[in-house]
Formats: C-alpha cells, structure tokens, sequence
C-alpha cells in the first residue's frame, strides 16, 4: 500500500478522523445573523424564565492580584444565595477563582452544590513552558478544584504550531483526569472568526468540555458573532460525533439584555439540549446583580434601587 | 411557557422555550373606512362608482373599501398629472423638485413606524422585515434620487436630458411602499408627473402615501394615485402616458409589450425570476444556510429575485441539506405583526392556490418533499416552508416560478455545469454565488445571465445599486444612476461625436 506523503510543517494539525471538516466563516454574514438573533424580543415568562437559566448558569468571577480571602470569602456566599431577599432565586453554577483562593472558595460554598473553578496554565497569557503549565492544573485538581480553566497558547496558535497548542491541550487533560476541562481560546487575540472556528475545532478535539472565549483580560471578548462561531463549530461537532461539548462566554456580558440575547443565540443555534449548566455557562463578574434587578422587576412589576442589591 | 422537569438534584432542564408572545400595537394606524383616488392632490370618489374589500391576510378580516378606478377615473388622474407636468413642475428649479423628494424621504422615516405596521397588516409580511428593510430602504430611495434631481447634467454628460411627461406606474404586492419609492423617486427626481396604481391587494400604504405627499406640500397633480384591479393597470397603460413602468409577472409584462408597440411610449419591465442560488463546497457553510432561507423565505418567497433554485455542489449536498433542514426548525411562522416571526401570511388566497397547485405538482413529478413541524394559525392564508429534494431540472417546480416559500434543490459537480444550470431557465433576474475564492466569483458573475448576482449574500438592496433583469425577467435598470434614464429624454445634439 502507497504511503500518504508527510505533510509540511505548520499542516500537521491532528484531529480526530470523524471531525467535520474546518471550513471557513464570513465575516459580514455571521455578524448580520447575530444582530438578527439579538431583535429577538423576549418579554414576560419567556424572560424570567432566561433569567432564572442565567442565574444558574452563572460562574460568578473574580481574577484579580488583589483578590483576598475575605473577598472571595463574600462572593462565594453571594454564588449560594444571590437574592438574600428572595430564596426562589437559585445558586449559581460555580465560583471562579485563581488557585490560591480554592481553599478559601470551598469552604464557603460546602455542600450546596455550587462548583469550585480554578484558572490555572500561566492565566491569562498562557507564555509558559508545557511542563509548567501542566504541573499548575495538576496542582489546582489537588487543591480541590471541581472545574479547570486553561488557557491556550495563542502566540504558538498564530505562529501556525497548532500541533503544540493541541499538545498541551491534550496534555492538560490528562493531568486534570475526570475534572471538567474549560479551554480558553482569548478570542480578541485570535484576529479572525476563520481563528475562531479552528481554534473551537482544535479545543474540542484535544479533549476540552468546555470551550470559553476569554480570559476577561482583554476589551474585546464574547462578543455575539464570536459566540455564534463557537456554537456552530460546537453543533458540527455533535452532528459528526454526537459528542456534546460546553459552551461559556466570559467577559464582556454585563447585563440581563446581553446575557438573554445570548441564550437565545444559543436556543436557535443548539436547540433546547445546550439551555442547562452542564453545557452552557456565564463567566461574569457584575452581570449578577443586573439579572436579579431585572428578576424581581418581573416578579414585582417596578424596578428597586440598587441598594437592594448586594455589593460582593 | 416553559415546561420544566427535574434532572439530579438543582439542574432543571427546559423541554421548551416558548417566546411569549410580541406583537407590535396597531394603535398607531387610524384606517378609514372608504377610500377615495388621490387626484389633484384630493380623494375623489370613483366615477365607476364600484369598490372592494382590502383585506389583513393574517386574518381574511376586512380592512377597508377601495375604490374600483374605471378607464374615465384613470383618464381623470391622467389629465391632472398632464396639467401639474405644464403648470410648472417640469419647468421647476431642479433643486426644488430635490426639496420636495427630501421632504417625503423625511417624512417616511418619521412616520416609519406607523407605515410599517400597516405593511404587515395590509400584506401579511413580518414586522421585522417591514421596520428594517421595507422602510428603510424606501425611505434611502427617496434620499438617493433626491440628490441626482440637480445633477442630471452630470449623470449624462453632452446629452441634455429632460422629463418625458406623465409616467404610468404599476406595482406589485409584495413590496406595495418599496416597490412605489422605487417608481416614484426617480420619476420625480428626472422631472415627470406620475399616475400609480397599487396592487389590487395591497393599496392601504400607497394611499397612506398620498398623506406623506400633502404634509411635504408637493404640489397638486405630480403624484396622482388610482388603485383597483387589472383592469385598472390595463387602462393606465391605454391612458395618455408618455411612460409605462411596470413590476409583475411576465405574463401581464408581455401583454402590456404588445399593447404598446408602435406606440412610441417608453417602457420598462421587472418581471420574474427564477434564480439560481449556487453553492460551492469551499463556503462558509453556516453562513450560506442562512443566505439560502433569506435568500427564499424572506417575505414568505414573494420576492421576484428569490433564490428559488439552490444549486448544490454534490460534494457537500448531504450535510448542507442536513443543516438547512435543521434551520427551517427554527423559522417561526405566524403573526406578521409579532416581532419574532421569520415568515408571515401569505399575500392572498389566490396566490396561496397558486403555490399549492405547484407544491402538489412537485410531489406528483417524484420530488422528495421536507416541511417543518408547524404549528399555523387557523384563519388566514399560510404556507410551511418547503424543500424539494431530488428535483430534476424538468421539474414544473424548477421551470416556474412559484413565488411562494418553497426551495428547489438541485445539484452539480464543476462550475462550468453550475453556470449551464443556472442559465437554463426563460428569466434571468437574479443569482447568488456562494464561494471563499474570490477568482470564482468573478468567473461566474461573467458568465450568467442574471441581472444581480450576489456573492456570499442574498437579497441585499441599496438605492445606489441597479436592479433589472436578462430575458424574460424584463428590461431597463430601477436603481442608480441607471434608474433615471428611463424617465428621461435625451438631445441628439451632441451625441454624434461620441
């Protein structure tokens, strides 16, 4: 039998064989597809029920340097009871944390079933050497994280080493072992959605969950269309494989009408399946409090001061 | 509303999102019950003394009566556009003609909203494409035509361009106040008086129009407004008119071709299409899925430049037909007045009839048939969105234009039988191409016939850009500095030379 010539260096991008093929995405129609999907109008229990989802698929966030126990402490016990004025109001799906502040993290949330995220991988630049990288997510699963957050190495991703990038992803997972693996792509550092869609194909090939669009580091983040490429490239992959990978924009999605605009985005794009937090997540910091604004303003017909609301 | 059932312990899982309903109030169309002609700047009653229903195809609900123009009402409308031609428009300042046209584009985008709701309920077609594309654009006709009315010099150099007189104008339904802009704006920007005559279904926004007109003070008799049915138009092209502009259906296209010869009248002709929307295997597959359903389910299919051929390279046939399918599960039909419906009611029941026989037909010829589960409302005229696979290019469905929301797939294997495929067909109005390889588009946009050819979208409109058909899809340019020059009459003088 003839041998299949090696391909050249910078080809050598190893997905699993059943993968739909990469294909490309245009700019000018996928961002006219997402603003069509945003006029969508949500109004009354379609809306409280969106806002309720998103409560519950919430990974309430803070990475800063300055983040202390006592804060973490504070925004831990907001994950577990958002509204203290309101127990129909649900926890949220998980708190995201740097590794140092686990511990912290875990005490407070106990056992009422909000998860534990670490970042780990040299977050949010990912310029570390593999053996580091790996070690640090290892770590963070001794620790007691339920979920890793890693990050992708983008300036190896646009150098055209993709087969690195998969690598160290694949090597990531195994380290991390049954712990559920979020990759993060930094979209606003990927320059294209034809990046985008690859580094979504490369993410879930090499094993990830969860594919997440960005650190929160950066001004440009989950933007809609970026959201939009990352849920087809995931759909393509449960249409080839049946395998169903999670979504989670991070960054950027500051209040209710974003964070309903985007479930709707992924209800018309994955269908009903994707509307639960095992496969869809928020990773934001001070959307919470906008959602319970608008939560009690569609229970109780007015809007209440943000007063009422709690400071984390 | 969404149902929920319990999975483990806190994670709930929805069986159903339903939007709760979003329709757009009403309130802000006040409709008379009877309707007059707008004549000299006044509603006149008919002299034939008859009227008709017009209807909310959404409901089969009467809107108003309308009166029923006879050939003595359209001479009348006639005879005032001739007066208002020699009392002083023709002869106007350019710059003021370019006032008044500045005044409507205003006006229309003041009162957007109030248009747009009766749009949707006078022609079914959804709130969300009458607010973002139908006023919009007629509003940008009458904004890009204002600024040629003192340029004519310019857009026709050494020519001496000057009005032809009074224009017939005849429109169709599915675009009623677009299709209008389209014929008016230019009409009166080159310097002629217009008689227009709606669609027998859908005359409540010219004739709201006509309200538009006496608040810019455009002056009596330069846009005079007939409406009935084809025996109307028939008498408008009959009439003492130095133009006819026509947009239909071929069959009334060439009927009124034959009326007019030897006549010396101008004429252009949009007509209908059949396009072919051709997609090749190195797309962005998404992104042409969503083209394909904006390219035939925009406006519930009633689109003369419909992509209602899609031709499919048969290397990616099976997973692009997978995702399309997959995509009409998500199209929403329905009210046309909520602001989430993708698809809205059909125009009427004629034209419903008209689909269904060709539907039936396809079947009968051995098409594979897939419509979405659907939930339709009970009165009123509506049409699931429909393919037809395995269809061969003999096929009624592929030779006809069926003007309806329904898609023809066909497939192919190279460019070269991409385009012979495209071009088997009497129109030639429209195409698409949907490929990443720039070379290719260019390839192709050579080599159909088409009037438009889109690359990588579809259905896309600009006042700036011409739009007319090859062969049986019609002739002349609406659109553009193209679209001026059939409403313009040029000097010999000077033309030898060059």
């Amino acid at each position: 039998m003839a041998q299949a010539p090696a391909l050249p260096t910078g080809f050598e991008l190893p997905l699993e064989p059943r993968l739909p093929r990469i294909g490309s995405v245009d700019q000018v129609a996928v961002e006219a597809r997402a603003t069509d999907l945003s006029r969508r109008s949500i109004k009354r229990e379609a809306k409280l029920f969106a806002l309720d989802l998103a409560v519950r698929m919430m990974d309430l966030t803070t990475l800063e340097g300055a983040d202390t126990p006592g804060k973490v402490a504070a925004l831990a016990s907001k994950a577990v009871r958002p509204d203290p004025a309101d127990a129909s109001v649900p926890s949220v799906a998980a708190v995201c944390v740097y590794p140092n502040l686990v511990q912290t993290a875990l005490e407070r949330v106990g056992d009422s079933g909000v998860k534990v995220a670490s970042v780990a991988t040299a977050f949010p630049s990912g310029q570390s050497p593999t053996d580091l990288k790996v070690a640090e997510a290892r770590r963070v699963v001794e620790l007691g994280a339920d979920e890793v957050d890693m990050v992708i190495d983008r300036g190896s991703f646009l150098a055209g080493r993709y087969a690195k990038v998969y690598d160290e992803i694949v090597q990531v997972k195994e380290a991390v072992g049954e712990t559920h693996l979020k990759v993060i792509l930094e979209t606003g550092e990927l320059g294209t959605y034809d990046n985008v869609r690859r580094a979504s194909l490369l993410a879930i090939a090499a094993g990830a969950d969860f594919i997440k669009t960005s650190t929160g580091k950066l001004s440009s983040s989950a933007t809609l269309p970026v959201t939009l490429v990352m849920l087809e490239a995931i759909r393509d992959v449960f249409e080839e494989t049946g395998r169903r990978v999670g979504m989670k924009p991070a960054g950027g999605i500051r209040n209710a009408k974003q964070a309903v605009q985007t479930l709707v985005v992924v209800h018309e794009t994955l269908g009903v399946d994707w509307l639960t937090p095992d496969l869809f997540r928020f990773g934001a910091s001070s959307l919470l409090n906008d959602v319970l604004m608008q939560i009690r303003k569609e229970k109780t017909g007015r809007y209440q001061s943000p007063d009422y609301f709690t400071l984390d | 509303m969404a149902e929920l059932e319990q999975r483990g312990d806190r994670t709930p899982t929805p069986s159903l999102w339903e939007y709760a309903s979003a329709p757009e109030s009403r309130d802000i169309v006040k409709l008379e019950e009877r309707y007059g002609l707008f004549v000299r700047g006044e509603f006149v009653q008919p002299a034939s003394g008859e009227y008709y229903e017009t209807i909310d195809p959404a409901s089969e609900e009467p809107l108003a009566e309308i009166p029923q123009a006879g050939p003595e009402d359209v001479a009348l409308a006639v005879q005032a556009a001739r007066d208002a031609f020699a009392d002083g428009w023709s002869a106007a300042a350019p710059a003021e003609r370019a006032k008044y046209l500045y005044r409507i584009a205003r006006i229309l985008q003041e009162r957007s909203r109030e248009f747009a709701v009766l749009e949707s309920l006078n022609g079914g077609k959804p709130i969300r494409e009458s607010r973002d594309v139908d006023l919009p654009l007629a509003a940008a006709h009458f904004f890009y035509y204002a600024g040629w009315a003192d340029k004519l010099e310019y857009a026709f150099p050494h020519r001496r361009p000057k009005p032809l007189g009074v224009a017939g104008q005849i429109i169709p339904w599915n675009f009623p106040l677009l299709m209008l802009a389209w014929k008016i704006a230019p009409a009166l920007a080159a310097g002629n008086t217009v008689v227009l005559k709606p669609a027998e279904t859908t005359p409540l926004s010219a004739l709201l129009f006509c309200d538009v007109l006496r608040q810019a003070e455009l002056p009596p008799g330069v846009v005079n407004i007939v409406t009935g049915d084809g025996r109307t138009g028939a008498a408008l092209v009959k009439a003492e008119v130095d133009k006819v502009a026509f947009t239909g259906s071929t069959e009334v296209g060439k009927a009124i071709q034959r009326e007019l010869a030897g006549t010396g009248k101008k004429l252009t002709l949009e007509l209908g299409g059949k396009a072919a929307n051709i997609i090749f295997d190195d797309c962005a597959l998404d992104q042409a899925v969503e083209g394909i359903v904006n390219g035939i389910y925009f406006n519930q299919g009633h689109v003369c430049c419909a992509g209602s051929r899609l031709l499919v390279q048969e290397s990616i046939y099976e997973p692009l037909i997978e995702k399309l399918k997959r995509r009409l599960t998500t199209l929403r039909v329905g009210d046309p007045l909520d602001k989430n419906t993708d698809v809205g009611a059909i125009n009427s029941r004629q034209q419903l009839e008209k689909i269904e026989e060709l539907v039936a037909a396809g079947k009968e010829e051995g098409a594979e048939i897939y419509q979405p589960p659907c939930r339709l409302p009970e009165k009123g005229y509506w049409f699931v969105p429909t393919v037809f696979t395995n269809v061969a290019q003999s096929y009624r469905i592929a030779q006809e234009e069926i003007f309806g929301p329904v898609l023809s797939v066909l497939t192919f294997r190279t460019p070269d039988e991409a385009v012979e495929k495209a071009n088997n067909t009497p129109y030639g109005l429209s195409a698409g191409v949907w490929t990443e390889k720039g070379s290719r588009i260019l390839w192709m946009a050579e080599r159909l016939e088409a009037g438009v050819i889109w690359a990588n979208t579809y259905n896309r409109f600009d006042p700036a850009s011409p739009f007319g058909g090859y062969k049986e899809s019609g002739f002349g340019r609406e659109g553009g500095r193209h679209g001026l020059e059939p409403y313009l009459a040029f000097d010999r003088v000077g033309a030898s030379g060059g």
